[in-house]
């Protein structure tokens, strides 16, 4: 059991820190660096945009934390254990406070909607399946998908496979959600649409976020903190306008391809 | 001249260590890879909840769906053998000798091995494929991201079913060969019913039957475990390329590995246990 001044740290303490995390790709001799000790802190509660070009180890940052990849060297504390430590069962147990939406939803492809958004209640609760039916009802109802649960993936727009993901993603009351660019491939008005679900979802349900996104300058008007990955190296921003005042050459260089207009107002 | 030359020969040679060693190296993380898959996949047995009705699907799949290439291969296989048998003994006058012949050569050998082959052929290629695909589009990763075993819900139930159905379809193979060798020899070409049938039952014992079964459950082992490890490291298999020819190529090597795995075991199977 946790005492209240253990449980106020926690409160208080980052979800997420990368201490001097080393990561590299390919085979001898011609190996790329795609994070070089980097570190930064994810705050507990509040939305996290990771940014920067394609190649640049955003999507990479999230396997990491899910301890999916492992790192050459260097931490990554979640709730302050070593992800990079852990055991088979101590990560499963740790990844009971993750939820995940992937870049293509990455749903199952033989199962329906409700079978999918009910497999984590399944295999991970004891819900008896009168309270997963009740649970999903709700779910579907408020991100208007009812109707919709007899589908299968392969019968889902883009958009709607997101929101599926979505769903699934927060059945277990999650207190980290990862989304893996959230927004590629949907128009406007769908991108918008799966904003202001986030948006929703996590002031109902306080999770900490940490969005990878190319939807610049967008995803920013949702970050609390925005990291900019180039070249290995990282910089942390609180918002836009810090990003503006930078005087390092590859953030101006970024803000000045990225935000356009923005940048130049 | 001679300088450059001994300077070329050097360059060659060490290209030529560093691509023996580096592929030395990748075959031993390949070994060792498929050595922890098959431990977790066996872990995977002993896991709660176990997945009923998905062993059912799988038995449904692997062993249902695999009973008419069965049936016809067993058909063709004991006929041909029917058929070359007479012709074969009757020059020696021994066409009573064809029951025997028949049956232990599908018993000890053709049941085992043909089934094995038309299950790697149809549902190994098939298994292969589809956690290929699982895994190349995140679906292995969003199972392990909330905390569900892929290998217990995945893995496990299609490795199960495989042992299981494919002892039963290599007995099948053995009834229906059979019966496929005594159509052709005494119905088609008049050897003595009699003496087909007393030659197979009194040359097949229990020690040939042991022998079929134990290798329909070593080449059940082989294939379901090729078949499941090379989908499952798709991304991890060099020169498998990306996306859908990277699936395409694991499957096609699924299928070889698994036939080519079949016969070795095959020959050392026989030279041990008979």
């Amino acid at each position: 059991m946790l005492t209240e001044t253990e449980k106020e740290q926690n409160q208080t303490s980052p979800a997420v820190e990368f201490i001097e995390v080393e990561k590299y790709f390919g085979d001898w001799g011609q190996r790329h660096k795609v994070l070089h000790r980097v570190s930064y802190t994810v705050p507990r509660g509040k939305t996290t945009v990771i940014a920067g070009g394609s190649g640049q180890g955003k999507s990479v940052t999230l396997k990491l934390v899910l301890g999916l990849l492992k790192p050459d060297s260097g931490q990554i504390l979640v709730d302050g254990q070593d992800v990079t430590r852990l055991g088979r069962k101590k990560l499963r147990n740790l990844r009971m406070k993750f939820g995940v939406l992937f870049q293509g939803a990455a749903l199952f492809d033989s199962l329906s909607v409700f079978e999918n958004i009910a497999l984590p209640l399944r295999e991970r609760t004891r819900c008896t399946e009168e309270e997963i039916q009740e649970k999903i009802a709700k779910t579907l109802e408020t991100l208007e998908l009812t109707g919709h649960e007899k589908k299968f993936p392969a019968q889902l727009s883009g958009g709607m496979k997101k929101r599926v993901g979505l769903a699934r993603a927060l059945q277990l009351d999650p207190e980290i959600v990862l989304f893996d660019e959230p927004t590629t491939g949907l128009d406007p008005v769908m991108t918008q649409e799966i904003y202001d679900l986030f948006q929703q979802t996590q002031q109902r349900l306080g999770y900490t976020a940490i969005i990878v996104s190319h939807d610049i300058p967008h995803v920013f008007d949702l970050a609390d903190q925005i990291v900019l990955l180039n070249r290995g190296e990282v910089d942390v921003f609180a918002n836009i306008a810090q990003i503006k005042d930078s005087t390092k050459p590859h953030i101006r260089e970024f803000a000045e391809m990225t935000l356009g207009s923005l940048f130049k107002g | 001249m001679e300088f450059s030359l001994q300077k070329s020969k050097t360059t060659f040679l060490t290209t030529f260590l560093f691509h023996l060693g580096d592929r030395c190296l990748y075959l031993l993380a390949d070994v060792g890879r498929m050595g922890i898959f098959l431990f977790a996949v066996l872990a995977g047995l002993f896991k709660r909840p176990f997945r009923g009705r998905e062993l059912l699907k799988q038995l449904h799949f692997i062993g249902g769906g695999s009973i008419t290439v069965v049936f016809f291969t067993a058909l063709s296989s004991g006929m041909v053998l029917g058929l070359q048998g007479v012709y074969t003994l009757q020059k020696f006058g021994a066409d009573g000798m064809l029951g025997s012949g028949v049956a232990l050569t599908l018993i000890m050998e053709l049941g085992p091995i043909l089934t094995a082959l038309m299950v790697a052929g149809r549902a190994g290629s098939a298994i292969c494929a589809e956690i290929g695909i699982m895994r190349i589009s995140e679906q292995i990763d969003a199972l392990e991201c909330m905390a569900v075993d892929p290998f217990r819900y995945l893995i496990t139930p299609k490795f199960l079913a495989a042992i299981i159905s494919v002892p039963l379809l290599t007995a099948m193979f053995d009834v229906v060969g059979i019966y496929g060798g005594y159509l052709a020899g005494v119905k088609l070409l008049g050897v003595s019913s009699g003496s087909f049938l007393n030659g197979m039952m009194s040359s097949v014992t229990n020690h040939e039957i042991q022998l079929g079964l134990i290798k329909s459950f070593v080449f059940a082992f082989l294939l379901v475990w090729i078949s499941t490890g090379r989908g499952y490291f798709v991304l991890q298999i060099r020169g498998a390329g990306f996306g859908a020819e990277s699936v395409s190529k694991v499957t096609t090597q699924a299928v070889v590995l698994s036939s080519i795995s079949v016969l070795i075991f095959d020959y050392l199977l026989t030279a041990v246990l008979l």
